[in-house]
């Protein structure tokens, strides 16, 4: 029983040692980062702006992937995120929200998918005469 | 004067006063100026006595600006409370109104005046009643059980205070300047769009609710982090208090689904500001997605007010039957199933909406599913009590109460999570009464509960115990006169929010309902004299020991109240009761050894940057264009101008911690001599 102990615990700024596994970045991650991340962005301007691919069902598919894989440069090289920094308490938090990301955007479109096959046919008034 | 100068000066008044008219305020409708003159005149009263008494000073230093967890559960309470009457006085309204709407008679609110009554209702009783108490009740007892001195980020906890607040501020605003949603309390589109609602309503509704919506995110983030980084060395997870686990689920909850209903009513604001196309019925847009949306956030948030209620019922129900409470690792699994659960059976609320068989199914046996974690707990509290020596005292009167009262309204949801019933019971007055049961047979009396049980901590005295039954009978019976009937009508096919009907019979059971609602408002003004009565009492009520019930848990080692600082020293945890624990094996109190005691300070920033976060949403609402951007941009300021305030810490010296502690080594001497 200490009140050091606690008065350090109280307040976050002067436990920030290296020894909780957090990564705390250095100017090499951060310009792999940084190279990642424009390349990533330039490759579907790129893409779109082009008009590279014929079909743009497929340029949508590909920016979709290269967003998400942006998301994850994101993550590694400027959040610092790893498997054991704090306890592991940040993977798990990074686990349950890909859980309530993947149910809510597959839950939407599953839900709304059968909710347009079930409609009555719709008039589009853009090819009315 | 001219035409042009006549012009020219609309055309200035419309740019200082946006669309905020004379015409905006509702001098013209009795009710309104009638409600605005008693609010006004008691306003009036209240203020001229702060100043009277000069508390102004007192207020400010020692309760607005301060950072102190215990101070910000105790005023979250206090909105709660208050917002509780404004929501009341609607849910009487409503009674009214249906109970003389027969034969012919119209009642007594107008069409457009009722639709405002019952949205303001739910608006009111969800985000600004059960939140902030929910919120008040998570930000006092969390951090004392769990052996720290405050939470990880105290100026965010009151800066989330006000934000809350200022939403709450909004709401109420619209009673007298403009009108509030005619739309219902989850405001649908397409009549929530600008071409059927294009008056000011809705726009309070979307600016409270995200004033609000950033307070109650920040807090659950704030929350988060004091339970996982902060407990007393030895609590473990598996060594949590229950309560403090359903804090801790309750604040993912809210953190993972608020930035859904944030984003949801973005969108909307879209829609009626820049003419966008999301939820409207052509070029694209459809209304059925924000259904679909808002339920995502709205079932979770359903789960967020009543899980911490769960862990308040498990405190409760091991400290009044002087046990261990029976399944603590079934009981955090069960917290943990209905968490992910929460998030996988948000389509019950429309199935009627035409997904079809499969979607309809699937979501219908995820929801009947919900329920085993939730009778798993129910059986959990039944085995605690089972050959306890039970001690009938309120809180365990209220938890008694809410499991008799939980089950029914829990089997009626799961009548309802059948697909074809509910295309037959679909917003019927059957649903009403169902959600009305869980809310009010769950949520209320868990309130109720924790309220009488943590009050003595709070204040250091006890509640008393004859207006608290007289209140806890109003409301039981209450509850019962006033929904059950409402479970009869919905069979019958009453659809909900309805202001008149054409079937005579039917009026007998909006008059039982109806005086449901007056034994209802006997057991709030009971509860609001028993708070009065035992001021009045205190010193008969007193609570030396700082454990007036023989509790378990740690919040209970420390004075009632207990000091700015909580504890003196932290304690060491070896069990899940810890103070239980420590009483067993005669834990001394330490009496010397005491250290200065590292503080964060007090400041005013939270009440700043609300108040400009308020002004800005009234802007936007009145389409003041100039003031919501001069705001916004004094937001920014103040915000940026804060970090740079180094000065926010102190030191409690020594010589307060050993007077503080030596008062409560005297006064424990005084109750062991007697």
């Amino acid at each position: 029983m200490s009140a050091d102990a606690h008065a350090a615990h109280g307040h976050g700024h002067d436990d920030h040692g290296h020894d909780d596994g957090r990564d705390h970045g250095s100017m090499k991650s951060y310009l792999i980062g940084f190279f990642l991340s424009v390349v990533l962005t330039a490759i579907p301007f790129w893409l779109v702006m082009t008009n590279a691919i014929e079909n743009k069902n497929w340029t949508i598919a590909i920016i979709v992937a290269f967003a998400v894989v942006q998301i994850v440069v994101h993550m590694i090289y400027f959040l610092h995120m790893n498997t054991t920094s704090d306890a592991g308490w940040t993977m798990m938090a990074l686990i349950f929200t890909i859980i309530i990301v993947v149910i809510a955007l597959s839950g939407s479109l599953w839900v709304m998918y059968h909710l347009n096959v079930n409609m009555m046919p719709v008039h589009d008034m853009r090819n009315m005469p | 004067m001219s035409d042009t100068a006549a012009l020219a000066n609309t055309g200035l008044a419309k740019f200082i006063f946006g669309r905020l008219t004379l015409e905006s305020f509702p001098y013209h409708e009795p009710i309104l100026v009638a409600t605005f003159a008693m609010v006004a005149l008691g306003g009036i009263v209240l203020l001229g006595a702060l100043t009277y008494f000069k508390l102004w000073g007192y207020l400010w230093k020692e309760w607005f600006t301060s950072v102190d967890h215990k101070k910000i559960g105790i005023m979250y309470m206090v909105l709660g409370i208050v917002m509780l009457l404004r929501g009341f006085a609607d849910a009487v309204m409503m009674r009214a109104q249906q109970a003389m709407a027969f034969n012919g008679s119209d009642g007594f609110l107008p069409a457009h005046h009722y639709d405002q009554v019952f949205t303001a209702h739910g608006v009111i009783m969800i985000f600004f009643v059960a939140m902030p108490l929910v919120t008040g009740l998570m930000n006092y007892i969390v951090p004392l059980q769990i052996g720290a001195r405050d939470v990880s980020f105290p100026f965010l906890n009151n800066f989330s205070f006000w934000m809350t607040t200022g939403g709450a501020i909004l709401v109420m605003m619209s009673l007298f300047v403009g009108e509030f949603a005619k739309t219902g309390w989850l405001a649908y589109p397409p009549l929530s769009n600008i071409g059927y609602s294009p008056d000011v309503g809705v726009d309070y509704y979307i600016w409270a609710l995200q004033v609000a919506g950033v307070g109650t995110t920040l807090s659950g983030i704030n929350l988060i982090a004091t339970i996982v980084k902060m407990r007393a060395p030895g609590m473990t997870m598996m060594k949590m208090p229950i309560f403090t686990w359903t804090s801790l689920c309750t604040n993912v909850l809210i953190v993972a689904s608020f930035p859904i209903l944030t984003a949801v009513l973005a969108l909307l604001s879209l829609d009626r500001y820049v003419g966008t196309n999301f939820f409207t019925n052509d070029l694209g847009g459809n209304p059925m997605m924000y259904v679909n949306l808002i339920w995502i956030w709205g079932h979770p948030e359903v789960y967020i007010l009543i899980l911490p209620l769960f862990g308040v019922f498990s405190e409760v129900t091991s400290t009044f039957s002087g046990k261990k409470l029976f399944g603590y690792t079934s009981m955090v699994y069960a917290t943990l199933v209905i968490t992910i659960l929460s998030y996988l059976v948000w389509l019950h609320h429309f199935f009627t909406m035409g997904s079809g068989a499969s979607v309809n199914s699937f979501f219908g046996i995820t929801t009947m599913i919900i329920s085993i974690p939730t009778g798993a707990k129910i059986f959990n509290w039944l085995f605690t009590m089972y050959r306890g020596r039970i001690r009938f005292e309120l809180p365990m009167m209220w938890t008694i109460a809410f499991m008799l009262t939980f089950v029914i309204g829990g089997m009626t949801g799961v009548l309802l999570a059948v697909p074809p019933a509910d295309f037959v019971l679909h917003n019927s007055l059957f649903l009403i009464a169902h959600f009305h049961n869980v809310i009010i047979g769950g949520v209320v009396f868990g309130i109720f509960a924790a309220i009488n049980f943590w009050f003595p901590k709070a204040f250091g005295f006890k509640l008393d115990q004859f207006w608290g039954k007289v209140s806890f009978w109003g409301w039981v019976l209450g509850f019962y006169f006033a929904f059950m009937p409402l479970y009869v009508l919905g069979l019958m096919g009453v659809t909900r929010r309805l202001r008149t009907f054409d079937d005579p019979s039917l009026q007998i059971w909006f008059i039982i309902a109806a005086f449901g609602a007056v034994l209802i408002a006997i057991g709030i003004g009971a509860f609001l004299v028993q708070i009065a009565v035992s001021i009045w009492n205190r010193e008969k009520l007193r609570d030396t020991t700082g454990d007036p019930w023989n509790g378990r848990t740690l919040e209970w080692a420390t004075s009632s109240p207990p000091p700015d600082y909580n504890f003196a020293f932290t304690p060491v945890i070896h069990d899940n009761d810890s103070w239980w624990d420590m009483k067993r094996r005669g834990y001394v109190r330490p009496l010397e050894g005491f250290k200065p005691i590292h503080m964060p300070k007090n400041t005013g920033t939270g009440v700043i940057l609300s108040v400009l976060a308020t002004t800005m949403g009234f802007a936007l609402i009145w389409y003041i264009w100039w003031l919501a951007a001069l705001s916004f941009v004094a937001i920014v300021a103040v915000a940026i101008f804060h970090t740079f305030n180094y000065n926010r810490d102190f030191h409690i010296p020594v010589e307060d911690v050993i007077r503080t502690e030596g008062e409560r080594t005297k006064l424990l001497a005084v109750q062991a001599a007697s």
